[in-house]
């Protein structure tokens, strides 16, 4: 249909549109004043929290806890969770849950291990074989919660004691160790220094383009652009963060290996949620799974491959998990999943789906992975640990409440 | 109580009220002031400052949170919470009802209440037989231990009343009590509401509906852009002057002029379409049906609730539980549509009944609303190219004139007119050569109707043909070319849009012919 013709005719004898048309220009001078005041503060308080978090270890742990080697050692630590985190936010806005991912990181960590250490498989085959297991379970799950209509809480729940009882089956619970070098690289390596920054400067470099080529883009749609000054004031902040951690981590020994395959899998998760049709349509169904369905939107498809894409991110979790430790256990991973949906939830990933995003749950977390380095720097017993996390999660959710009821 | 006090008492003065929220006044020095036992509307375009009234009145919005007086039987009131001005005998029913619905009436009625239970432990054979004069008292015939879900809306609505009358509520507030009831159970509502005046309680309802606030009330108050236009009692009442002040301007139709006229160019052909309910195929809900939509044409299908409208064009558009048989035809090809892909890849849009369950993403902005069944067509590769997105929901936000400042604000921002614009123009997006739309004006304001009507006619010029089901007998004589009536599951009568009355298709759509 041709957009130009579905102009409103203009009726003498109604004027009553114009009427309302006039109305609602006084509406909007006023709604556009206030939305100066609107300004999602969200991801302002989360890097404010974090700023706090920060200060406080600092001051109490006598200033170890933002040295280089720590910061290394928290990024490292952040990697292996973080990467499951940004699968469940992408799971938690469609509206599903995986509370099997810890045992997947078990049963896909153990199954690279086992073939390596028992039948002296290479590592690329091992890694391949263990990220096929964590597709695999992915699908069963997805199989059970998109084409069965099984609550992913169930489905899941079932999981979580399947997968580990499968894998205890297949190692009986002994400890399956050791792996080679060259697999327990991936967890305990480091980019060379020189190779990091020149990574860090290529990125400033893409991240340059791609704004500049944004604005053209959107000036070529006829849409205005962020102004020069907001463009150059994007660079500068996010260049200066990329630089800074990376001279941060070559002052230890460079950049972790897993921390670096944590931001790839960050970047390529945001750009997916954001600038995808699978993206958006998590989104939709999250957000109102009829509606979405109304849309001719294939929701069996998409959660399909959602839970697929999270049994692979598990297992990539699990083998970087084995080859930190050097080895496959019996209670690896466990309680990651709760762990990943508290980051989540920390991060303003909405529980009941269709809100959230994958830049404020890596934020999340950042957060928790924060907590847990530094009581432990401060020598705060693990039992206490619990505690301190369980309220820290409460208390982050009370305060998304609050705000929101404000705001209304 | 004689005429006298009846005339001269207000059991509720509201006074010079302003309710600010940050950029927007809602209410702007509002007065109101409804007598003892008298029936009081409410009423006023979408956004007028309606709900934020009562919300005032039933203590969501605490004191001190607005301007102003509200004074109950005489003596200022400061109400902090909902439960302070149930205490004061104020009681609101909403429109989304607040029933359990998996609890019996007697808990519903006494939810919340400690009456009828000692130390904690609830006496239900006393409770039962308070809960039944009280379901007595509203007309209903039920068991207390009736289950709440089995009763119609109509019915739960009297549960409702009934419920706050047991809390002792001297003025009722209702807010679009109507919207979901049939004819009849209105007509019910109305001779509840007469019934308790006469007990000398009080009814405020909040409304669009005109002719039903004509019909019920005693006294109107009309409420335009947070301001008190004027209030009119029993004698001053007519339509036309309601819906002036309403919009602030007269205006003798409510219906625009149809421009575009249909074609004989046929596009859907729909034969022997039956729906047979799940595991039960001997038992349809609905069967037998032929029709035929023509370019350019739109085609009204009216009934009573119930007569499986929504279920018919639902199964056209490929959302069904059950099993269909029979054919469908788009421009002289027979196809299958077994989901809303295939119906959308065919070139049927279906703009749903319920907007809110299934047609809006709440937590997502006005762009993501609008280009929800469309986005392919932004993408290549499964990439979105959001400059082009963005550029055509603007054409389309400009040609429906969708009110709203940023495409990346959330729809709730939105009013429901807007927001049933927003779903058009999400279907007009597909480009559909068939629309099906679903009670297209329900919950929406007299001057965004008369809109969407307007647009539903544009649409005609690009040679759409549109369905329409509706409930509402004017909006079905004024818009469409041909009118099919369907009763209990089957089409019962056709008629060209000619001399037809309102009468004529209550007769067929009752069965009383």
């Amino acid at each position: 249909m041709q957009l130009g013709v579905i102009k409103i005719e203009n009726d003498k004898k109604f004027q009553i549109k114009e009427l309302i048309l006039k109305k609602n220009v006084k509406k909007e001078s006023r709604s556009s004043i206030l939305s100066l005041r609107k300004i999602n503060w969200r991801p302002y308080a989360m890097v404010i929290a974090l700023a706090v978090i920060a200060i406080f270890f600092q001051i109490n742990t006598n200033g170890i806890f933002l040295r280089a080697r720590n910061f290394s050692i928290l990024m490292r630590q952040m990697s292996i969770i973080g990467i499951i985190t940004l699968g469940m936010a992408l799971l938690i806005i469609s509206g599903n849950f995986d509370l099997a991912a810890g045992s997947t990181v078990a049963l896909a960590g153990g199954v690279a291990a086992v073939m390596q250490v028992w039948y002296g498989w290479n590592t690329l085959s091992s890694v391949l074989i263990g990220v096929l297991v964590g597709g695999l379970l992915g699908t069963w799950q997805g199989f059970w919660v998109a084409y069965r209509k099984i609550p992913s809480f169930i489905v899941t729940l079932g999981g979580l004691t399947m997968f580990r009882g499968i894998y205890l089956v297949i190692t009986k619970g002994i400890t399956i160790t050791p792996l080679t070098k060259s697999f327990t690289f991936f967890a305990q390596g480091f980019v060379p220094k020189n190779l990091g920054m020149a990574l860090a400067i290529f990125s400033c470099l893409v991240y340059t383009v791609l704004v500049i080529q944004g604005t053209a883009s959107k000036k070529n749609y006829g849409i205005k652009p962020d102004s020069v000054i907001i463009m150059i004031c994007k660079i500068v902040l996010v260049s200066g963060i990329i630089i800074l951690t990376v001279i941060m981590m070559n002052y230890y020994l460079g950049i972790p290996i897993p921390v670096i395959i944590m931001l790839v899998i960050a970047l390529l998760l945001n750009f997916i949620s954001i600038k995808t049709v699978f993206g958006r349509n998590l989104y939709a169904i999250g957000g109102n799974i009829e509606a979405a369905r109304f849309s001719g939107i294939n929701i069996k498809k998409t959660i399909m491959i959602m839970f697929v894409i999270m049994g692979a991110l598990c297992a990539l979790s699990g083998i970087l998990l084995t080859g930190r430790l050097d080895g496959a256990t019996a209670s690896a991973g466990t309680m990651f999943e709760l762990d990943a949906i508290a980051a989540c939830v920390i991060g303003g990933t909405s529980l009941k789906g269709g809100k959230g995003s994958i830049s404020m749950a890596i934020i999340g977390a950042l957060v928790m992975a924060s907590l847990d380095n530094g009581m432990s720097l401060m020598n705060i017993s693990s039992y206490a640990q619990y505690i301190i996390k369980g309220l820290v999660l409460i208390l982050a959710v009370w305060f998304d409440v609050a705000a929101g009821q404000k705001n209304e | 109580m004689d005429e006298e006090d009846i005339v001269t008492k207000y059991i509720l003065e509201v006074k010079d009220l302003t309710k600010e929220f940050p950029g927007v006044i809602a209410l702007d020095n509002v007065s109101l002031h409804v007598k003892l036992g008298e029936i009081h509307a409410v009423i006023g375009e979408n956004g007028a400052g309606k709900s934020t009234l009562m919300k005032i009145l039933s203590g969501v919005y605490p004191y001190g949170t607005y301007k102003g007086r509200v004074i109950i039987d005489g003596s200022e009131r400061h109400f902090r919470n909902v439960r302070e001005s149930e205490e004061a005998g104020v009681a609101i029913i909403y429109q989304e009802l607040a029933l359990a619905n998996n609890l019996s009436i007697a808990e519903n009625i006494y939810l919340g209440t400690s009456k009828g239970s000692k130390y904690g432990i609830i006496n239900w054979d006393q409770k039962n037989h308070e809960a039944s004069e009280w379901i007595r008292y509203v007309g209903l015939e039920e068991q207390p231990s009736t289950i709440v879900m089995d009763l119609g809306v109509g019915k739960q609505q009297l549960v409702e009343i009934a419920k706050a009358l047991s809390k002792k509520a001297k003025i009722l507030i209702l807010d679009e009590p109507t919207a979901a009831l049939t004819e009849n159970e209105v007509e019910h509502l109305a001779n509840i509401l007469r019934d308790l005046k006469k007990k000398g309680i009080t009814s405020i309802f909040i409304s669009h509906k005109i002719q039903e606030v004509l019909k019920i009330s005693d006294t109107v108050t009309v409420i335009r852009d947070g301001k008190t236009i004027n209030t009119l009692s029993n004698y001053e009442l007519n339509e036309k002057g309601i819906i002036s002040m309403m919009v602030g301007r007269d205006f003798s139709h409510r219906f625009p002029e149809r421009k575009y006229q249909k074609t004989d160019q046929l596009i859907m052909e729909v034969k022997n379409w039956k729906l047979a309910k799940p595991k039960s195929l001997d038992k349809y809900v609905f069967k037998d049906i032929n029709f035929k939509l023509y370019r350019g044409e739109i085609l009204g299908i009216t009934g009573l609730m119930g007569a499986g409208r929504t279920e018919l064009v639902n199964s056209l558009f490929g959302v069904y539980g059950g099993e269909t048989s029979g054919e469908i035809y788009v421009c002289g090809q027979k196809v299958m549509i077994k989901t809303p892909e295939d119906a959308i890849r065919r070139g049927i849009g279906l703009l749903t009944e319920d907007r809110k369950r299934f047609g809006l993403n709440l937590s997502g902005s006005i762009r993501s609303n609008i280009s929800l069944a469309s986005i392919a067509k932004f993408s290549k590769y499964g990439y979105i190219n959001e400059n082009k997105e963005i550029r055509e929901c603007e054409k389309y936000v400009d040609s429906l004139k969708i009110k709203m400042t940023s495409l990346d604000n959330l729809i709730t921002k939105l009013s429901g007119g807007n927001q049933q614009k927003v779903i058009l123009a999400r279907w007009l997006m597909v480009n559909p050569t068939i629309l099906l739309v679903d009670e297209p004006t329900r919950g929406i304001d007299v001057g965004a109707k008369y809109e969407i009507y307007i647009l539903m006619d544009a649409l005609l010029k690009n040679g759409i043909g549109i369905v329409m089901v509706t409930s509402e007998l004017p909006e079905a004589l004024s818009m469409s070319d041909r009118v099919l009536i369907m009763r209990e599951g089957r089409l019962v009568k056709e008629f060209d849009n000619n001399n037809l009355t309102e009468e004529i298709i209550m007769k067929y759509a009752t069965g009383s012919d």
